[in-house]
């Protein structure tokens, strides 16, 4: 018998509309509200501005490690901009700007890098996950909302991010394969930034693109220009639609560039190339939407004072927020706390009461009970 | 009451926690059409429909996480594990996001999800399907653990821990599933999570000992009163929290203790019951705590190599006699 092809062949497309140079296709340019656009364009300027005061917050001491999102604000704007607040966003740890777009007010975001616990507690109605650390664990979780979303008859969507690195986890596959068999409404966000800390994207997969993985488990995935704010918004309007009309989920592959650090603890000079780094500065998502609006004549004046200003008085109500309680560590280790928690809560409580013990110079301590004496009777 | 074996009281936990709340459901691999690979889902298909009991690809993993991702939102889902020995794959699913999500959000989602199925030594499942799974689980704080001796306790504590707001590592046997017990037909009987029992009462030592450990020490007991030694026997039932007050109060009364588990013995259970015992009732204590546990091995497949692994009612025995300094001569 002869080798037979089978239908339907594969595909894997790759969308741009408005390409590093300026250059619009119109035809596919998204139709957009003037107020949209502008909505869009602070959220990006937001993020970028913000990203580099937190850069310098971190190396002031100022909030602990983070993961900067520069290069990265049209990937996350452009997609999270097409989900209802019912629907649900669920992050990984670079999704900053997508998070300040969902409401996480900034100073609660400076509070999380800064360890406060109430920085990771989304507000009551807020449909959206916390900050995940643990590569591709998040995945998985979002097939469980699109699951609990559909048993309980809710139209939500789910949208869900991860990096180039998190593809070769296997939370992403076996989080792909359910979406797949159940047909659940999960838009799969990739912001392939091209670098997993030092690992470049051909040591992390021999696939041609990231796209394609989809196809393996029956679903669409689509290749877009992730620095091209339009392009990943058009994707992810489609793919979101096609969920809540009952389509199943989507992968969405943005190529896109992390232009700084992978944390504030790395140091990618060790790792690749300036020329690299300019390369991709050139493409730089902002900058090209930054023209494309001025075209437009839809920039503001005073916008990125506007947006510094927003900033500072973030970081003011941050730092005005008085150091967390001890006894917080308690606070939510158990919906309710066991017996022997509360015992250790209980002596830590004693212990922060206790005037400070004396300087052993200052007294001899009391002798310890000799071994073997008895604390206790029968 | 009824008479029914430790798999039908599972399964009867199961049908009435369904029942009486609309947010459970059942989810794993072959818990629907082949109904379970222990028969605990016998008939929830049937009766609940595949939305509620739900067949999955082998991916522990991933069917944990979605649960975890379910649970975030309200749902109570119970995760079966084919034999608990495959929650390893899921470790991670369950030890950073199961029992960390309620801390890491504030308080904004809990986790009321039990994760259950069979773990333990059980009849030549050989070195990756024997293992204590429990000592990979009772160390992390946001999870309570659980292990059911008796066809009551596992219905009874299985309805706990689905009424439970925290993630809850419930671990049956293979070798109980069809042991026979009387079984309160209330279907509001709940065992809270964190109270142990007293299974035989004695004055002379106290032994800790849960799933089928307890049986191999009651049956040393048993062989122990001919000799004149009275021997009380503690299974605490939820291993955390511990009902470390009923452990402590029984050593208070004999002021000798023994305590077993199958699993190895390094930093396993029975090093913190004797941890516990040491530093909260030293002085109450004639002998130091013995621990009888598994050796330090995997299991082997071979029937007399697993029996020599896993500890013996003979090796209960010698352990017992020697905190009560006896010789065995019944002097």
């Amino acid at each position: 018998m002869p080798r037979t092809p089978l239908e339907p062949r594969f595909t894997i497309e790759h969308l741009s509309i408005l390409d590093s140079d300026g250059n619009l296709d119109t035809a596919l340019e998204p139709d957009l509200p003037a107020d949209e656009l502008k909505r869009l364009y602070r959220a990006m300027l937001l993020g970028r501005r913000l990203d580099e005061r937190m850069v310098r917050l971190q190396r002031q001491g100022r909030i602990g490690t983070f993961a900067p999102i520069k290069g990265q604000e049209a990937s996350q704007l452009g997609s999270v901009s097409t989900l209802r607040p019912t629907d649900w966003m669920v992050p990984s740890f670079r999704e900053t700007a997508a998070m300040i777009w969902r409401g996480w007010p900034i100073d609660k975001l400076l509070l999380f890098f800064a360890g406060f616990l109430e920085g990771g507690q989304p507000a009551p109605a807020q449909h959206d996950l916390g900050i995940t650390i643990p590569v591709a664990t998040q995945l998985p979780h979002a097939v469980g909302l699109a699951y609990a979303a559909q048993y309980r008859g809710e139209d939500a969507v789910v949208m869900a991010f991860f990096g180039d690195g998190a593809t070769s986890e296997g939370d992403f596959h076996e989080a792909a394969n359910f979406a797949g068999v159940w047909h659940v409404p999960v838009v799969f966000v990739c912001q392939n930034n091209q670098w997993a800390i030092s690992v470049p994207l051909k040591k992390q997969t021999h696939s041609r693109t990231i796209a394609q993985k989809a196809l393996a488990y029956g679903f669409p995935g689509i290749q877009v220009d992730g620095n091209d704010v339009l392009a990943v918004h058009a994707a992810s309007r489609e793919a979101v639609e096609r969920a809540r009309a009952g389509g199943g989920p989507t992968l969405i592959e943005c190529v896109t560039y992390r232009l700084g650090v992978h944390t504030t603890a790395d140091d990618p000079t060790k790792y690749r190339t300036d020329e690299e780094v300019a390369e991709w500065a050139r493409k730089d998502p902002l900058t090209r939407f930054t023209e494309y609006l001025r075209k437009k004549n839809l920039l503001e004046d005073g916008l990125e004072a506007q947006v510094d200003a927003e900033i500072a008085e973030a970081i003011r109500r941050f730092e005005a927020t008085p150091p967390p309680d001890p006894l917080a560590i308690f606070a939510h280790a158990y919906a309710e706390l066991p017996p022997d928690v509360a015992a250790q809560r209980r002596e830590l409580a004693e212990r922060l009461q206790a005037p400070p013990p004396r300087r052993a110079d200052e007294e001899h301590p009391p002798a310890p009970p000799m071994r073997g004496q008895r604390m206790t009777r029968r | 009451m009824a008479v029914m074996t430790y798999r039908e009281a599972l399964n009867l936990a199961l049908r009435e926690e369904m029942h009486r709340d609309p947010r459970v459901f059942v989810i794993g691999e072959e818990v629907g059409l082949y109904q379970g690979a222990y028969k605990v889902t016998q008939g929830l298909l049937e009766e609940f429909g595949p939305e509620r009991i739900v067949d999955t690809p082998i991916a522990e993993s991933g069917f944990t996480g979605i649960g975890i991702g379910a649970a975030m939102v309200g749902l109570r889902p119970v995760v079966e594990m084919m034999t608990f020995n495959f929650a390893l794959l899921a470790l991670d699913q369950i030890v950073n996001s199961a029992a960390k999500m309620n801390y890491m959000s504030g308080g904004q989602y809990n986790i009321p999800i039990v994760i259950r199925g069979p773990g333990g030594p059980a009849a030549q499942l050989a070195a990756q399907h024997s293992q204590s799974m429990e000592t990979y689980f009772y160390h992390v704080p946001g999870l309570k653990v659980v292990r059911p001796s008796t066809p009551a306790d596992a219905k009874g504590l299985l309805k706990a821990a689905i009424r439970d707001d925290n993630p809850v590592i419930f671990i049956e046997s293979e070798t109980l599933y069809a042991l026979k017990g009387e079984v309160p037909d209330d279907p509001d009987f709940v065992i809270p999570l964190g109270q142990g029992i007293v299974r035989r009462e004695g004055t002379d030592v106290t032994v800790v000992a849960y799933m089928g450990m307890l049986y191999r020490a009651l049956e040393a007991a048993e062989e122990l009163a001919v000799e004149g030694i009275s021997v009380e026997i503690v299974d605490p039932r939820t291993l955390r929290p511990m009902d470390t007050e009923l452990i402590l109060a029984s050593v208070r009364k004999t002021h000798r203790a023994v305590v077993v588990e199958a699993g190895a013995g390094f930093a396993g259970m029975g090093s913190e019951i004797a941890a516990c015992i040491t530093e909260q009732g030293f002085d109450e204590l004639d002998a130091p705590v013995e621990r009888v546990t598994g050796e330090s091995a995997p299991m082997p497949y071979a029937r007399n190599l697993e029996k020599a692994k896993t500890p013996s009612k003979e090796k209960i025995v010698a352990a017992i006699r020697r905190v009560c300094y006896a010789n065995g001569n019944g002097s």
